[in-house]
C-alpha cells in the first residue's frame, strides 16, 4: 500500500509517453498545403476580383467575382503502390480568402512518394454523401441534376459581342442528362489531379497552383458568348469543363 | 500512514475549495439549450451561441420581457416588437417603420427567425453589425428608432419593480447594463426558430405537396428557370438564405449603397443580404426597402424587371432581357411553392408572444 502512489505515477507517465510516441514518431510528419492561383503565371487573389482585367484564350475580357472549388482525397502513393489517403475535403474559397491553406490532421511517414494526387470535386461515392458544412455554404446541386455538390463555382462578367458587360457562371458539377426524377450521367466529370513524385520532409509544405486561364484554354477554346450561364444542366459544357480542367493544377514547390 | 495523511489533506483542500466557491456565487440559472429542428440537425451546421452568453430559462424570459417592453425607448412608447411583430414573423407590415419621434427609416424592418444560424454573424440588410448581441444595441440609440441613451435605459431598469430581480436570476447580478440587456434579448431572439412549414413537413414525409407546389420547387431549383437556389437555400439548406450580400438587379443607380457604404468598396454598392424565403406569407412588403407589395411583384422582378448595373450579381440571368422570362403558369407555381415555406405555427407560438 505504501508504494501505490509511486507505482501509479510511474504507470501514468509511462502511458502518457506511449501515447505521445504513438501519435508522432520521428519518421512521421504533418503536411501543409497552400492553394495559389494565377492567370497564366500572374498571381491572382481576391484583390484582383470585380475588375474586368483578364483576357481569355478566345480574346474576351472578363472579371472574376466569385471563385471557390472543392478538392478531396489527397493521396500519397508509395513506390509499392500503397495509397495514403488524407481524410476529409477542402472547399477552397478564393473570394473570401478561406481555406487557402490546409494542414493535414494525419501524420505521413517522411520519404519519397511516387505521386501526390487529389480529386477535383468529389468522386461519385463521396458525392452521394450529405455534408453539413457544404450544405451551409450553399454548395449543393439540385436533385433533378443528380444531387451531390458543385465541384467549382466561378462567376464574373465578360464583355460580350455587343460590347456589353454580361454575367457568366462557370459552375462545374457531375454532368447529367434528362434532368428530373431519373437523370442520367453521360460520363464522370470529377477528375484526379496527379502532381508527380514528391519528397515528404519534416513539416512539409506543398504549394498547389491553379492556372485559372486554363479553364478557358484547351482543348476547348471557351467562347463566353456561347457558353456563359445555365451551364449546370448542359452536359456538353460540363464535359468540356472536365477536359479543360486536366491541365489547370500543378505543383509549384514542395519543401 | 503517510498515504492516509495525504488523502486526508487532499480531502480537506477539496472541501475548502468547494465551500469557497459556494460563498462567492450563489445564483443558479437553468440551462435551456436551443431545440434544433430535425431538418437543421441533419443538414446544416450547428447554431452560433456565444460561449459568454449561453441560453438559460431566466435569460430567455428576461429577454422576452425586454423585447416586448417599451421601456427601452426614450418616451416609453416603442418596444422591439413594434417593428418586429410576431404575427408578421417579427417584421413590420409597413414599408418603413416610424420611430418614437415620428421619423421613418429607409429600409424595411428585417424579419427575425433562425438568427442563430447566421454563421457569419453579420446583421442588418447591409451587414453593418457583428453578432446578435451587438445588433440589439443599435435600435435603442438610433435617433430614428428608439432614440434613447443606454444610461437612461439602465436607470429605468434599475428603478423598475421587477427587472433587478430578473437580472439577478438571469445573470447573478443586479448591476444592469447594456451588455446584459442585449445578452438577454439575444437569448430570446435565438429561440425564434421557424421550421414547421408545409414544405418542412413534406421533407419529413408527413404530408404531400400539391402538383403546383412541386412544380414550383422544380422551377426554384432549375438553373434555366428560377435558379433561386444559389442564394436562397434548398431542401439541403432549410434556412432558405445564404445570408450573403448580393445586388439582385433592383436599380441602375443607387441611392442606398447597402454593403458598399459599410466596406467602402464600390464593388459592394447596391448589395444587400439575401433574406430568408421562409414566412413570405407574413412578411410583405418585400426587398430591403419594401418596394414590392406582393409576391407577384417579386417574381415579376426576377422574370422581366432586372436592371443592369456594374455590381449586379452574375447569377442574375438574361439581364439584357430583364430576366429569365417565366411563363404565367410557372410564376403561379413558383408562388405556390414559396408560400409552402410559411410556418403558421411559428407566428402563433405562445412562447413568442407578449403575455
Amino acid at each position: 500500500m505504501k508504494n501505490i502512489f509511486p507505482i501509479l505515477l510511474i504507470t501514468l507517465f509511462t502511458l502518457i509517453s506511449c501515447s505521445e510516441d504513438s501519435e508522432k514518431s520521428t519518421s512521421q510528419t504533418n503536411i501543409s498545403f497552400n492553394f495559389n492561383h494565377t492567370w497564366d503565371g500572374v498571381s491572382v487573389t481576391n484583390a484582383d476580383f470585380n475588375d474586368i482585367k483578364f483576357i481569355n484564350e478566345n480574346g474576351e475580357q472578363l472579371s472574376i467575382e466569385c471563385l471557390r472549388y472543392l478538392i478531396s482525397r489527397i493521396t500519397f502513393t508509395t513506390s509499392n503502390n500503397e495509397k495514403l489517403v488524407l481524410s476529409g475535403y477542402n472547399l477552397v474559397d478564393v473570394t473570401n480568402n478561406q481555406n487557402l491553406s490546409l494542414i493535414s490532421s494525419t501524420f505521413i511517414p517522411q520519404g519519397t512518394y511516387n505521386d501526390l494526387s487529389f480529386t477535383f470535386g468529389f468522386n461519385n461515392e463521396d458525392n452521394s454523401g450529405n455534408y453539413e458544412d457544404l450544405n451551409s455554404a450553399s454548395w449543393f446541386v439540385p436533385e433533378m441534376l443528380g444531387g451531390g455538390y458543385h465541384y467549382m463555382q466561378m462567376d464574373g462578367k465578360f464583355i460580350n459581342n455587343a460590347d456589353e458587360e454580361q454575367g457568366y457562371n462557370y459552375h462545374a458539377i457531375r454532368a447529367a442528362n434528362n434532368p428530373g426524377e431519373n437523370p442520367t450521367f453521360p460520363q464522370d466529370t470529377f477528375f484526379n489531379v496527379n502532381l508527380g513524385e514528391v519528397t515528404v520532409t519534416d513539416n512539409a509544405t506543398f504549394n498547389i497552383e491553379m492556372n485559372i486561364a486554363e479553364w478557358f484554354k484547351s482543348p476547348h477554346r471557351w467562347d463566353l458568348n456561347i457558353l456563359n450561364q445555365m451551364l449546370m444542366p448542359n452536359s456538353d459544357a460540363q464535359i468540356k469543363m472536365y477536359e479543360n480542367g486536366q491541365n489547370v493544377f500543378s505543383l509549384k514547390s514542395g519543401d | 500512514m503517510r498515504l492516509s495523511k495525504l488523502l486526508y489533506i487532499t480531502f480537506l483542500i477539496i472541501v475548502c475549495l468547494s465551500c469557497e466557491s459556494e460563498t462567492v456565487n450563489t445564483y443558479k440559472n437553468t440551462p435551456s439549450p436551443l431545440e434544433i429542428p430535425i431538418l437543421f440537425q441533419e443538414n446544416i451546421l450547428a447554431p452560433v451561441v456565444p460561449i459568454d452568453n449561453p441560453q438559460t430559462e431566466e435569460g430567455i424570459a428576461l429577454g422576452k420581457k425586454l423585447f416586448f417592453d417599451p421601456i427601452l425607448s426614450s418616451n416609453n412608447t416603442q418596444a422591439c416588437a413594434n417593428c418586429h411583430a410576431p404575427e408578421n414573423a417579427f417584421t413590420d407590415s409597413s414599408r418603413f417603420s416610424d420611430g418614437v419621434d415620428g421619423f421613418f427609416g429607409n429600409r424595411n424592418s428585417m424579419p427575425l427567425f433562425n438568427l442563430a444560424w447566421n454563421y457569419d454573424e453579420k446583421f442588418f440588410w447591409d451587414g453593418n453589425t457583428f453578432s446578435l448581441e451587438h445588433q440589439a444595441l443599435v435600435p435603442v440609440t438610433d435617433p430614428i428608432e428608439m432614440n434613447n441613451t443606454w444610461r437612461d435605459v439602465e436607470q429605468k431598469l434599475k428603478q423598475h419593480t421587477e427587472y433587478p430581480e430578473l437580472f439577478e436570476k438571469a445573470f447573478g447580478t443586479t448591476t444592469i447594463d447594456s451588455s446584459l440587456v442585449t445578452k438577454a434579448i439575444a437569448q430570446f431572439e435565438r429561440t425564434l426558430i421557424s421550421a414547421n412549414s408545409k414544405f418542412d413537413k413534406y421533407l419529413l414525409g408527413e404530408i404531400e405537396l400539391t402538383p403546383q407546389e412541386l412544380n414550383g420547387f422544380n422551377i426554384f431549383m432549375d438553373e434555366a428557370r428560377g435558379d433561386c437556389f444559389h442564394c436562397h437555400g434548398s431542401d439541403k439548406n432549410p434556412l432558405w438564405t445564404d445570408n450573403i450580400f448580393h445586388n439582385n438587379g433592383l436599380d441602375e443607380t443607387f441611392t442606398d449603397l447597402g454593403l458598399g457604404a459599410i466596406t467602402g468598396d464600390p464593388a459592394d454598392n447596391g448589395k444587400f443580404k439575401s433574406p430568408s424565403l421562409r414566412n413570405l406569407a407574413f412578411t410583405a412588403p418585400y426587398m430591403h426597402d419594401g418596394r414590392f407589395a406582393t409576391l407577384e411583384d417579386v417574381i415579376n422582378h426576377y422574370s422581366e424587371g432586372l436592371k443592369n448595373s456594374t455590381t449586379i450579381d452574375p447569377l442574375m440571368k438574361k439581364v439584357s432581357q430583364g430576366g429569365v422570362g417565366l411563363s404565367e403558369n410557372d410564376k403561379a407555381d413558383l408562388k405556390a411553392f414559396l408560400l409552402s415555406l410559411s410556418d403558421s405555427e411559428f407566428i402563433t407560438n405562445p412562447s413568442f408572444k407578449d403575455e
